[in-house]
């Protein structure tokens, strides 16, 4: 007799659930191993490079926390959104703002001590990012404008913002790059353990996941945000007022994604330049949904992704593949996630 | 010869045993009823028959041979369709292509060969219906009859009907019915699920009972009589909650003057209504169901804003308050459908702190003890079967109307507004809801309760008013309102002007 198996619409058994995360990696293995191999290399040696190699030394796991932090913050300010039900797409503009603010206060604030001048960068990229953030969230709130749309559309406008400011006023004097002056040292992040490059902005990021977590699930506030992202009328109906909740959601959402801008001029770049980000915005959304829009879930997965983006450099430099790679593993990671999370609603059953 | 036999079928939910040992026969052209109270386990054994649901146990047969059914496209391979109370048909496309859509032979759709089938089809059952025509364009009615046409299109000799008068108007139901016999002529065999005695009365040659899961029998309808299978659905003789009918003799605490509001397809849906509820009075609001009720509700809930009018709860304006004012100025609101008065994927504790969520805060901060103890206490006061920290959608329907009762009433308000707050559950819960609904009527608040059950109108209220195509046509003292007198009214046939 014949024994055929077939996928049956229903839950999935608790270990499956268990073993995503896992099971996503292999097969992602799996899939990119035809490009690495395409490109030359051999794919388990790859991925020694991606997943191991930088988790062998201590200034490797250092690299892999200074890769993640604008992650952790941008991946921090779309999990506060998307689990309040805004659906903030432009984390990489208000990113950008903040990044301009941070670079702006970076050369003013002269004579300020360091910690305050910190202080004052972060708080000022935080208002920078609220205020990119500020038109959509008007426009959502006022006119019900779909805010995927305007979020996104804004991302350009940074960009091109920041272009025109460094092509102009902003083009450094001395070399003449298409890059600002460099900031003074008083407000440049510390360094936590030098040499590495691993900067005060780790622990800001860290901060802000605790803070998300805290706002969600133990004040007012959070819960109403919740309720607003789990069932809007039903929310509605029990008083929570929607556009007001929505409008605070967008601009802690913006302000976070802003503090990533002021963490890579200040911790990292110490000026402005045009590829100051290379898509955190974006990945951040990748770290979110990884995280299943959980705080700390969000953050595992930043780590995760610094992981990959530092692998990435190392499987470069051995292996003489692009590190273009690393971006094609990271999207091949996201889709093959979440096509697991669908897997949970099938169980394999057995049919005579 | 039986067109489909199901054998000891058994499927259990948890602790709940939906089906237990159930046995089903339906023969050859006949029209089969399904009788049962909500949650007797119709909808349940018909979805393992339809293969949307494995059961524990239990053997299917079709044409006197077993068969395995594990999805609705082996159901459909058996010749098993199913037309649920929910549709599944894309509002813009055309008719022939729902009907074809998911079932097409071949890469190419052949639109004439569907015509084709769609109008011969209409000719044969008396389905009247254009081929051509968008689905957006027809009503609820012509939407059903498409969801015939497509079960039929896909070959099949055996059709489920779940609940299907549940969202018709009475003609429709006719119509239906005529439909139903066309196919019984032609041979196929239609299992019709309802809990309305007189339909399936009407309709079917045979009906089977379930109550509690188990099937309690299958009898003739020539041998038997709307008490008796009234009986056998309840298990005891039909009940009614017990009230004393005096007038009212409260002041009027609630009064909507000259209302009007849209609906949200922006159409008039509320049209000039007035009507006052007095203290210590249950007001009944009848009609046939989307005659304005829930925009009445809506309105005095804060969830909708009238175009016109005033209302007034003692000397507060309740215009253009929002719901939680409206809730904090002594309103109890319960929704007319539960899952947009609960956040489903939010714990029990988390819904019922919600609505009046400041009193649950401590400089912002959720008092968490509070609101566990809160939901605890709600938890044994209301007999709520869950535990605080369980997400509300895990709920049965009785249980998660007992959280919005819960949440409505523990505030003692002045006023509550119950829009259908009976609607989809069983009879405890039914008797359970009324009776809190009665108990605060005699502590002196007002409720006014909106219902398209006419039993449950006529046994709960003091008054009654009956809304018609966005009207009161006329309230009446619950002494005057025989079942005559509201039919017609609610069918648009009689209006009572008086000054009560």
């Amino acid at each position: 007799m014949k024994i055929n198996y077939r996928l049956v619409r229903s839950p999935a058994p608790a270990w499956f659930s268990a073993i995503i995360p896992l099971l996503a990696i292999v097969v992602t293995f799996l899939i990119t191993s035809v490009f690495i191999i395409i490109a030359g290399a051999n794919p388990f040696e790859a991925y020694y490079y991606f997943l191991i190699s930088p988790l062998t030394s201590k200034i490797g796991i250092l690299e892999v926390l200074v890769k993640s932090t604008p992650l952790i913050l941008t991946g921090a300010a779309v999990t506060i959104a998307f689990a309040s039900g805004y659906w903030n797409i432009g984390a990489e503009g208000q990113l950008y703002a903040g990044a301009v603010a941070a670079a702006w206060l970076g050369t003013t604030l002269i004579g300020v001590p360091q910690p305050a001048a910190i202080l004052i960068m972060l708080l000022g990229g935080f208002i920078a990012g609220m205020l990119w953030a500020l038109i959509p969230a008007i426009l959502k709130v006022k006119l019900s404008v779909d805010e995927v749309v305007t979020t996104l559309l804004m991302n350009y406008v940074a960009l091109f913002f920041v272009s025109a400011l460094l092509n102009g006023p902003w083009r450094d004097p001395v070399s003449n790059w298409p890059q600002s002056p460099d900031i003074l040292a008083s407000t440049m992040m510390p360094k936590l353990f030098p040499p590495s490059r691993l900067h005060f902005g780790f622990i800001v990021g860290v901060l802000a996941v605790v803070t998300i977590w805290f706002i969600l699930s133990r004040t007012g506030l959070g819960m109403r945000m919740r309720s607003v992202g789990m069932g809007q009328e039903a929310a509605r109906f029990m008083g929570v007022k929607i556009g007001r909740t929505m409008f605070i959601t967008a601009l802690i959402s913006g302000g976070i994604a802003g503090l990533a801008g002021v963490t890579e001029v200040a911790g990292i770049h110490f000026h402005l330049i045009d590829a100051i980000s290379p898509g955190y915005g974006y990945t951040g959304i990748i770290a979110a949904t990884l995280g299943n829009l959980n705080p700390f879930g969000s953050m595992a997965a930043s780590l995760f992704l610094g992981l990959i983006s530092t692998g990435s450099q190392a499987v470069s430099r051995s292996l003489g593949v692009p590190t273009f790679l690393g971006d094609v593993v990271q999207a091949t990671l996201l889709l093959v996630t979440l096509a697991m999370f669908l897997l949970r609603n099938y169980t394999l059953r057995k049919v005579e | 010869m039986d067109a489909v036999q199901m054998v000891g079928i058994t499927k259990q939910f948890g602790p709940l045993i939906a089906n237990n040992k159930v046995d089903f026969e339906l023969k050859k052209g006949e029209v089969h009823a399904l009788l049962g109270e909500n949650g007797a386990g119709k909808t349940t054994l018909m979805r393992v028959l339809y293969g949307l649901y494995k059961p524990d146990s239990g053997e299917i047969r079709v044409n006197e041979k077993p068969v395995q059914i594990y999805s609705p496209k082996d159901a459909i391979a058996n010749g098993i369709g199913m037309v649920s109370q929910h549709f599944t048909l894309v509002p813009t496309l055309t008719v022939a292509e729902n009907v074809v859509l998911g079932f097409n032979p071949g890469m190419r759709l052949n639109p004439n060969l569907v015509n084709k089938f769609v109008d011969d089809a209409a000719k044969k059952f008396g389905i009247e219906i254009k081929s051509s025509t968008l689905v957006r364009h027809l009503s609820v009615g012509e939407r059903q009859r498409v969801e015939i046409l497509k079960a039929l299109y896909r070959n099949i000799s055996v059709l489920i009907m779940d609940e299907p008068t549940a969202v018709l108007v009475p003609q429709e139901v006719d119509v239906l019915f005529a439909t139903l016999n066309r196919l019984r002529e032609s041979g196929l065999s239609v299992i019709f699920i309802s809990h309305k005695l007189n339909e399936v009365m009407t309709i079917s040659d045979r009906i089977t009972v379930l109550r509690d899961g188990k099937c309690i029998g299958t009898v003739n309808k020539n041998d038997t009589n709307e008490r008796a299978l009234a009986r056998m659905m309840v298990g005891r003789d039909t009940f009614g909650v017990q009230r004393d009918s005096e007038p009212c003799s409260g002041k009027p605490l609630l009064k909507v003057q000259n209302v009007s509001a849209m609906d949200k397809k922006g159409l008039l849906a509320l049209k000039d209504v007035s009507l006052e509820v007095c203290e210590g009075e249950i007001l009944g609001v009848a009609g046939v169901s989307g005659n304005g009720q829930a925009e009445l509700a809506g309105v005095l809930s804060g969830t909708l804003k009238p175009e016109t009018g005033n209302i007034l709860l003692g000397e507060l304006d309740l215009i253009g308050l929002d719901p939680q004012s409206i809730s904090k100025a002594g309103v109890g609101r319960i929704p007319e459908d539960r899952h947009t008065g609960v956040v489903g994927d939010m714990t029990v504790a988390e819904n019922l702190a919600l609505e009046r969520l400041d009193d649950f805060l401590k400089k912002g901060i959720l008092d968490r003890k509070k609101i566990k103890d809160h939901a605890e206490a709600m938890i044994k006061e209301y007999q709520i079967k869950a535990t605080p920290s369980i997400q509300t959608r895990k709920l049965s329907g009785g249980n998660m109307q007992k959280v919005i009762l819960a949440r409505a009433l523990y505030t003692q308000p002045r006023m509550i507004i119950a829009a259908q707050p009976t609607r989809g559950l069983d009879i405890g819960a039914t008797e359970y809801v009324r009776n809190k609904l009665i108990e605060q009527r005699d502590r002196g608040a007002a409720v006014l309760l909106i219902s398209e059950d006419l039993e449950e109108v006529r046994s709960l209220s003091d008054r009654i008013a009956v809304i018609y195509e966005g009207r009161i046509v006329g309230i009446l003292n619950c002494n005057e309102a025989t079942d005559e007198v509201l039919g017609l009214m609610m069918s648009g046939a009689k209006e009572v002007v008086n000054e009560n």
